[in-house]
């Protein structure tokens, strides 16, 4: 009844490739380059002070798979939707290829959403619910059947075309609701925490697929997640957010090996890093009784202590008498090794980080066959080759 | 009322504790009734735990609603019986068996209005009640000040079907166009250079002069159930459909409108059984004269006032005929939904 405004065409770009017979996006030179940028971008909430979102700075390659992850109330989900047009933008600019999309409306911004919700329309069966961008954008209704059909036989979805989406499991919706995304053949992919109405096991198992599935239709996809295991495993670059600022942009491994300050070092990796704050000696810092090589250079600046990390891995189990003393709390075997939690025998000596006021262990990862017993006092110290040192007052990385 | 409910129950109750003439007497008929109501119920719990085991839970359950079956059976089958046959014995209600009742209903002009009337209430109150509710919850929704918006337009339902008439009474009413007006739309009129106008007399006006009422009555149901249905739409699924290109109008034909279905569904149900069997508004503004009586209207009149008690029943059967598909589609749909 209303679909005289039809077009089939959003923003400029072909919604579908009827040539090569496949609804799936192809690339058409330079007008299919997908990248996001984030300029400066901000969001402030009306009534707040401090903005939600500051001066956030991305660029993400077409085909790319952006992760943005952080703890929660960190901007993460506000980025997302500023990018997908959800959320005004108060300052800076945000860029779809070579177009400003900053004042667009969503629907012409040519993104496709997945809501940690799915957000399907309990109305309509599951075919109409992929179908239904399409259908207000006035795609044939043959047309739309075909594509629709092709994606759910990707996503084994094409025995419940017919149902609605009540009559599905939850990881049977969350399969609607990317294949909503997948037949509008969008630009940008946006996901906004899809798998966390899932159970684990499955969780696992569709981290998985939509990893591959992002990756054979290579289109660049902006995927929002609180938990760091997932942006570890699916990302192709990582963006950790807190308190609505960017902290680092990087590839995963570079996270991980050389994390930007001391917030990144705690939140990426599991178990934690262990942070501990120590004085600053003569041609290096002080760690327990052992005195660790640092370069003068990158201790410039660093005041009297700083702040020495080591993932749980890297901790070498030294003599007696060796490095920072611990007491052995807990054990938790894993089989091939065990780790141990345990809190330094001196008082003084706190560790950093964590999210509550709970005494915060140190970890070290042992060999399974020679495992301290409860309440045993070991000698750690870390690998110096694999150790990061940050600045005790601002957090950034020292060493390099 | 309960007086003479209770000298109908069985006898070998003290006659002085049923008299209701002095305050001791009233508190006593209370402190009767409740310990009369104290013991059937504790009567009916005894005998459900006389019953034990799988079989016994059926017997339990016929016991429990026993209480509830019997009070229907006297209260509503019996005196449905009653007046349906009632209604088969001629005008008088206990002459011969005829449909002559039904036949004057559909052939007698004067009744033939008042199915009319009957039938342009049923139409147009419901839906320009749920237009008007719809639209209103559509306009303030989460606009700034929605909650006195929406107790400005709920405050209706909270007057009586007669104070609401007898408002409007006013609102209509009509003087000579030179004299002083008190009626607003008459002095609405005469300020723009019209005749005054006699709206309650003039048919078929005067039906949609009634009707007004119980729309302005009816919208503000109409509205708080809707602007309920209305936030109770995830945002997510909003903001979906806008990223899938949807705004405005058609936002609400393909989202908000199939969201509310249930919703309207029950709101133009209730409002239509609600006009069915409108009667105070009729019975106040015009008693039914000038061709505005309608179903629920006229057999009160009929039964009670010119003294055809069997036309009067023949009505109320009729009146009882056309709620069941509302209340049967009602139900359907309840069904569906859960």
């Amino acid at each position: 009844m209303l679909t005289t405004t039809a077009d089939t065409d959003v923003g400029g770009f072909p919604l579908y490739n009827g040539s090569s017979g496949t609804f799936l996006p192809v690339k058409e030179g330079n007008d299919a380059m997908a990248t996001v940028k984030f300029d400066e971008a901000t969001r402030v909430y009306p009534g707040n002070d401090t903005p939600s979102v500051d001066r956030l700075n991305i660029d993400i390659q077409d085909g790319e798979f952006l992760v943005l992850v952080g703890p929660s109330g960190c901007g993460k989900s506000t980025s997302l939707r500023m990018l997908a047009g959800l959320e005004e933008v108060n300052g800076g600019k945000i860029w779809i290829g070579d177009r400003d999309v900053t004042n667009l409306s969503p629907k012409d911004r040519d993104v496709a959403m997945v809501f940690q919700n799915y957000a399907l329309y309990p109305h309509m069966s599951v075919a109409d619910n992929m179908g239904f961008a399409l259908k207000i954008a006035g795609v044939d209704k043959g047309e739309i059947r075909k594509r629709v059909e092709e994606a759910a036989k990707i996503l084994d979805l094409t025995q419940y075309l017919d149902r609605k989406p009540k009559a599905l499991s939850g990881g049977q919706r969350q399969r609607v609701a990317m294949g909503r995304a997948i037949v509008r053949s969008p630009q940008v992919f946006l996901m906004d925490e899809p798998l966390s109405n899932l159970d684990a096991k499955l969780r696992v198992q569709t981290r998985t697929q939509i990893a591959s599935l992002q990756r054979r239709l290579g289109v660049t996809t902006v995927y929002v997640t609180h938990d760091q295991t997932e942006a570890m495993t699916m990302g192709d670059r990582i963006a950790v957010l807190k308190d609505g600022i960017l902290q680092q942009c990087a590839t995963p491994r570079e996270m991980y090996d050389s994390p930007a300050n001391v917030f990144v070092a705690g939140f990426i990796g599991s178990p934690a890093m262990n942070l501990v704050s120590v004085p600053v000696a003569d041609g290096g810092v002080k760690f327990g009784s052992h005195t660790l090589p640092v370069e003068r250079d990158s201790l410039a600046g660093g005041g009297s202590n700083v702040i020495v990390g080591v993932r749980p891995e890297d901790v070498e189990v030294g003599n007696e008498g060796d490095g920072l003393e611990l007491t052995v709390d807990v054990v938790e075997e894993l089989g091939a090794d065990a780790y141990v939690y345990g809190t330094p025998t001196d008082d003084a000596i706190k560790l950093e980080g964590g999210d509550d006021s709970l005494v915060k262990p140190f970890i070290a990862r042992v060999d399974g066959r020679r495992v301290p017993m409860k309440g045993e006092k070991i000698w750690v110290q870390p690998n110096s080759s694999h150790m990061h040192v940050f600045n005790a007052e601002s957090g950034a990385r020292l060493s390099h | 009322m309960v007086a003479t409910l209770l000298s109908a129950a069985p006898s070998g109750i003290p006659e002085p504790f049923l008299r209701a003439e002095s305050t001791l007497g009233k508190f006593m008929l209370m402190f009767f009734a409740i310990a009369f109501f104290a013991a059937v119920f504790g009567l009916v719990l005894f005998l459900a735990s006389l019953f034990k085991g799988r079989t016994g839970e059926k017997a339990q359950g016929a016991i429990f609603a026993a209480p509830a079956v019997l009070l229907l059976a006297v209260g509503l089958m019996y005196p449905a019986i009653l007046t349906i046959i009632q209604s088969l014995r001629g005008k008088s209600g206990d002459g011969s068996f005829s449909f002559a009742n039904y036949s004057a209903m559909f052939t007698q002009p004067e009744l033939l209005t008042v199915l009319r009337n009957t039938a342009l209430w049923v139409i147009l109150v419901p839906f320009l009640a749920t237009a008007i509710g719809l639209l209103y919850a559509i306009l303030i929704d989460r606009a700034r000040g929605e909650a006195f918006a929406k107790a400005l337009i709920f405050l209706p339902m909270a007057i009586s079907m007669v104070g609401a008439s007898i408002i409007w009474k006013f609102v209509y009413q009509y003087k000579q166009t030179d004299r002083p007006q008190i009626g607003l739309l008459n002095q609405i009129l005469k300020v723009f250079g019209f005749e005054t106008r006699q709206f309650l007399l003039d048919a078929p006006v005067n039906t949609l002069m009634l009707i007004i009422v119980m729309v302005w009555i009816q919208a503000g149901f109409a509205m708080t159930i809707l602007s309920a249905a209305i936030k109770a739409i995830p945002d997510d699924i909003i903001e979906a459909a806008r990223l899938d290109g949807v705004y405005g109008l058609r936002m609400f034909r393909y989202i908000t409108l199939p969201s509310i279905r249930a919703a309207l569904v029950v709101v133009l149900t209730t409002i239509g059984i609600g006009t069915l069997k409108v009667f105070d508004i009729v019975r106040t503004m015009t008693a039914g004269q000038f061709e505005t009586s309608v179903v629920a209207n006229e057999f009160y009149n009929q039964s009670f006032r010119y003294d055809a008690p069997g036309l009067g029943a023949a009505m109320a059967v009729l009146l009882f005929v056309l709620v069941i598909p509302i209340v049967t589609y009602n139900i359907v749909q309840m069904r569906k939904e859960a």
